[in-house]
């Protein structure tokens, strides 16, 4: 493993199940968290229809990995940000989307929330603030 | 610490090319290439939309992509710089990171 | 200035991986290095060598076939991604039990992991897709 710890963005911008995109992008976050970088991920545009809750696959034949995303805080994916805008054109709130938590060791492992919500122009921060970002 | 994006859709197809300027900061650039390369005329429904969001942002269009579709660049909205293959490798050493809005 | 490639999308379908080698080769012949490309998505079939385009079209593995030999490039496919398509090399057939391989040379298959150690090591990483 590298010594170099570096920022690393996944951004989400594509719903799921259409196209295989959001699936694969997981994977490589999950691949990618052995790797003790710092990890964050956006959810912007139809990306955020990826974290919506009470997703049923079954009639359509794909796997349903949704529940995956409620799993990222055992592999230390803590941040996940959703841009407001996106979920407020879409006729969404933070309501509609699965509860995703993480235990945070440096706070006795309280559980805290993993979705920070951020206006279009904090997300523009968060992006601006990277050293890599993947898009898929 | 600037940032190159790339938006590579028609802005008629998809929305990339409207978030991308949207997120864009001062001192980026925004280089349109395949079919992306359509956000850089002027006089299109979209022109305004396009110029008014980038404040303080480059916007660039990758010329083999231009010519390929056949689009003259006396067509280009004002201030669109057209750079080759290298212009590209350039402005990716040139900017801190690259963020592709596939 | 070492560079990283992400190609997402593979040949034919999306011009993804063209301008993927285009840039390849600019940064190339600009005196930069290329750490790794690495073919995600759809972009792993670039690396089939059963690939016939008509004699008019560009031969796409072909081209990155031989830029990887002239510049010791390293070419990674994603096994993940890769079994989901059928791509193959001779290794994986054999542990798939599968009656053939179509991985083209100068491409070897491996790990998403190497994708995250590319955008480690890599001073710009850039993506191509769709």
């Amino acid at each position: 493993m590298s010594e170099t710890v570096k920022k690393f963005l996944y951004v989400n911008r594509k719903a799921p199940y259409g196209t295989i995109y959001a699936q694969e992008s997981l994977e490589v976050v999950l691949i990618g968290a052995a790797f003790d970088q710092d990890v964050s991920m956006a959810f912007l545009d139809d990306g955020v229809f990826q974290l919506t809750k009470g997703q049923d696959t079954k009639e359509i034949g794909l796997k349903n990995f949704s529940p995956t995303f409620r799993a990222l805080g055992d592999f230390e994916v803590t941040k996940l940000y959703v841009e407001k805008e996106s979920l407020a054109e879409r006729g969404l709130t933070l309501e509609d989307l699965q509860n995703i938590e993480y235990e945070d060791e440096d706070d006795d492992w309280a559980e805290k929330p993993s979705i920070r919500l951020v206006s279009r122009a904090e997300m523009a921060d968060v992006m601006a603030d990277q050293d890599v970002i993947l898009s898929f | 610490m600037a940032t190159l994006h790339t938006v590579n859709k028609s802005p008629f197809a998809t929305q990339s090319l409207l978030s991308c300027l949207a997120h864009a900061k001062a001192g980026d650039t925004v280089l349109m290439i395949e079919d992306g390369v359509y956000g850089a005329s002027a006089g299109t429904g979209l022109a305004e939309a396009v110029a008014g969001l980038g404040g303080g942002v480059t916007l660039a269009v990758l010329a083999p992509d231009l010519k390929a579709r056949g689009i003259d660049a006396a067509r280009l909205m004002d201030g669109v710089k057209s750079v080759d293959y290298a212009g590209f490798v350039d402005l990716a050493a040139t900017h801190d990171r690259t963020q592709s809005w596939l | 200035m070492k560079f990283g490639i992400v190609v997402n999308e593979g040949p034919y379908t999306h011009q993804a991986s063209d301008t993927a080698y285009n840039f390849a080769k600019a940064a190339l012949a600009g005196g930069h290095d290329i750490s790794r490309v690495f073919f995600y998505h759809d972009g792993v079939n670039v690396g089939t060598r059963l690939s016939i385009p008509p004699q008019d079209d560009r031969q796409i593995q072909e081209q990155w076939t031989a830029l990887a030999k002239e510049h010791d490039l390293d070419l990674v496919i994603c096994i993940a991604a890769a079994q989901r398509r059928g791509l193959l090399d001779e290794n994986e057939a054999t542990r798939q039990g599968k009656d053939a391989n179509n991985i083209a040379d100068g491409f070897r298959i491996s790990g998403l992991g190497q994708l995250i150690e590319m955008g480690i090591q890599a001073d710009r990483t850039v993506t191509f897709g769709d």
